[in-house]
């Protein structure tokens, strides 16, 4: 909101200053070698991959937001939506697992159900804002209410737990791989780089930047504004459910206070990564350089004694901010 | 959010009631946090199974059951049950010590019976009757298994839980066990009784390491994100795993004999059936009980699981 010099720069990315655009590469490649300094186990093959695949639950709704609010737009219900999507699936497993079996075609449904579910819980948020016209910001934060209620009362307020052959059956989503790379690492790769083509390379992506830029010229120049915005909402819900897919073998559980404040480390990693909160600018490779400097911090500090673990947050919040005043100086309109 | 339980409805209540001529039908309000985590869900399991219980019991009481999600709503929930319920005595399980001193107190200045339930309040001698566990041998006890299974110059890692009061006393008593043991206490941070921090935490001690022999975790939710992550580093077997309150997947885990999972130390959420059941006897003259209650925390063992196991519970 304060960042109204900026605008004019919005839709010509090509002419950013290069200091704005490697601040969060900065950041990273500095905690890395913070990381590397404080501790020789850093960059063990263990680490790295701990840290890449815990990163992929937020990374792959953060390419989904990068959409929302490249286009205008705000989600403050993927948490919970995460959250009662996975207690969703994990009831309806556990179901089909008792006439079924602990069988392949139970992991199938209970992935295209997660998917459906997510896809339909962000097609109501799209609607509520498009079509009945009711601030983002507001809708969401209802839908963040129910689902998080929601999951309370599905699981009793305990924990929904898959059933203990199930869970080994669906483990290795989670914790195998291919070559040594994990599932979930993989799955993280290919949504980043599909929606770096998809913001850079389609007319959707296009469409998303002029919405949030200038919704006005963007129904002049005929673009169906509600459609886009309505299809940004859907892709995040979408991506919602595909987090859980690889959320749910991790510890086959969802509890009440499953996926808590992830649709802030969502929200921030995206703007760490260069996009605008307003809208009009989006940059998908650096929201992934912003999710990553997310886990790095956690990761450096449960590595060290450095700091005292009442503080972390206080870590975490300044190196944000420190990230994102790194870009915001290399703008050249300041 | 709030879920009110009506025992039996007024109406009945005004028809039975003076007919049966029996003992002075008494309102009994409980007022305890919404379940949002896995022992406050047991809580709520609790204090409904026992109010069904007591229904059938003394058919002559009413009881009120209000679960809140916030301090705020704790306050205007006692001020409806005292306004329009007309409760005689009030089982609480204070949100936050501080906000509900005041209108607790002025609860029990009006001649109501109070009983609290193991979150303390901030001024002394409001209640009639105090119920709660005992946090500082909730650590204590983890921490004597420890120290007595222990070898000197053993290796352990601490997950706590939210910053807390609660949480201090557990790992003051931990901490006081361990003391002279000889017992090397590597790293302490919070794991927030939440199982994805505790997984993504236990990850990162396994990365830094490479000799750990025993992990406490302040919480059976921490405990089973603790336990993944050993999985997943494929050192089972090198390290032992206590949590603590006692939920039904880890006491069935010490039942079956699991070398990983020895004991686990209860922080019982059937202490609100205690408080429950403790202040009916004691609002109808039935028996003294006006005090201190406090349970301590026991060792759950492979011998004894089975007594800590509630098949219905959702904990």
């Amino acid at each position: 909101m304060t960042m109204a010099t900026t605008q004019k720069s919005t839709g010509r990315p090509g002419r950013r200053i290069d200091l704005q655009v490697i601040g969060p590469i900065l950041a990273l490649i500095a905690l890395l070698l913070i990381g590397m300094a404080l501790n020789s186990n850093f960059l063990s093959y263990a680490n790295i991959t701990n840290v890449l695949a815990r990163s992929a639950f937020i990374g792959i709704i953060a390419v989904g937001m990068t959409f929302v609010i490249t286009a205008g737009g705000l989600d403050l219900s993927v948490g919970s939506m995460a959250a009662f999507v996975a207690g969703l699936m994990i009831l309806v497993m556990n179901l089909l697992t008792e006439s079924m079996g602990v069988t392949l075609p139970v992991i199938l449904i209970g992935i295209a159900l997660a998917l459906l579910a997510g896809l339909v819980a962000g097609f109501i948020n799209g609607i509520l804002i498009t079509r009945v016209g009711i601030e983002a910001f507001i809708v969401t934060l209802g839908t963040m209410g129910i689902y998080r209620s929601l999951i309370t009362w599905l699981a009793d307020g305990g924990t929904l737990s898959l059933g203990f052959e199930m869970r080994e059956l669906y483990r290795p989503v989670y914790y195998g791989g291919i070559a040594g790379i994990s599932w979930p690492i993989i799955a993280f790769v290919v949504v980043a780089v599909l929606g770096e083509i998809v913001m850079r390379h389609t007319a959707f992506g296009r469409h998303c930047a002029a919405i949030g830029s200038n919704e006005k010229v963007a129904r002049y120049s005929s673009i169906s504004v509600l459609k886009v915005r309505l299809a940004t909402y859907v892709l995040l819900g979408l991506l919602v459910g595909f987090a859980v897919v690889m959320y749910v073998p991790r510890l086959g559980s969802a509890s009440a206070s499953t996926g808590l404040l992830w649709e802030l480390e969502a929200i921030a990693a995206v703007i760490i990564g260069g996009t605008l909160l307003k809208g009009g600018f989006g940059r998908v490779w650096g929201t992934v350089v912003g999710v990553l400097i997310l886990s790095l911090i956690g990761n450096i500090l449960n590595l060290t004694d450095f700091v005292s673990p009442y503080l972390n947050g206080a870590i975490q919040g300044a190196v944000i901010i420190l990230a994102v005043v790194l870009q915001r100086k290399g703008s050249t309109e300041r | 959010m709030t879920k009110t339980l009506i025992a039996t409805t007024a109406l009945v209540g005004a028809l039975i009631g003076p007919m049966s001529g029996m003992a002075l039908a008494e309102t009994i309000g409980v007022s305890i946090p919404a379940a949002t985590h896995g022992w406050a869900g047991a809580l709520n399991f609790h204090a409904e199974r026992t109010i069904e219980r007591l229904k059938e019991v003394y058919p002559e009481h009413e009881f009120v059951l209000a679960t809140t999600p916030d301090s705020a709503t704790q306050v205007s929930d006692l001020e409806d049950m005292v306004a329009t319920r007309g409760i005689d005595a009030l089982v609480v399980l204070p949100f936050e010590s501080e906000p509900l001193t005041g209108p607790i107190q002025r609860i029990a200045d009006s001649g109501t019976w109070v009983t609290v339930v193991d979150r303390g309040l901030a001024v002394e001698g409001i209640e009639t009757l105090y119920v709660a566990g005992d946090n500082d041998s909730f650590g204590r006890t983890a921490g004597q298994y420890f120290a007595d299974t222990l070898d000197e110059g053993a290796k352990v890692v601490a997950m706590r839980g939210i910053p807390s009061t609660v949480d201090n006393e557990r790992v003051e008593g931990f901490e006081a066990a361990l003391d002279g043991s000889g017992i090397e206490v590597l790293a302490m941070d919070h794991g927030n009784w939440n199982r994805d921090t505790a997984f993504t935490l236990m990850q990162d001690w396994l990365s830094r390491f490479p000799e750990i022999d025993a992990v406490w975790a302040a919480d059976d939710d921490m405990a089973v994100g603790a336990l993944a992550a050993i999985e997943q580093a494929g050192r089972t077997g090198e390290m032992i795993v206590v949590g603590g309150a006692g939920m039904k997947e880890m006491v069935d885990r010490i039942r079956s004999g699991d070398s990983t999972v020895p004991v686990d130390v209860t922080y019982p959420p059937s202490m609100i059936s205690t408080a429950i059941e403790m202040t009916v006897v004691g609002v109808t003259g039935a028996a003294p009980m006006s005090g201190e209650f406090i349970i301590a925390s026991e060792l759950i063992t492979p011998e004894n699981a089975d007594d800590f196991y509630f098949e219905d519970s959702p904990y």
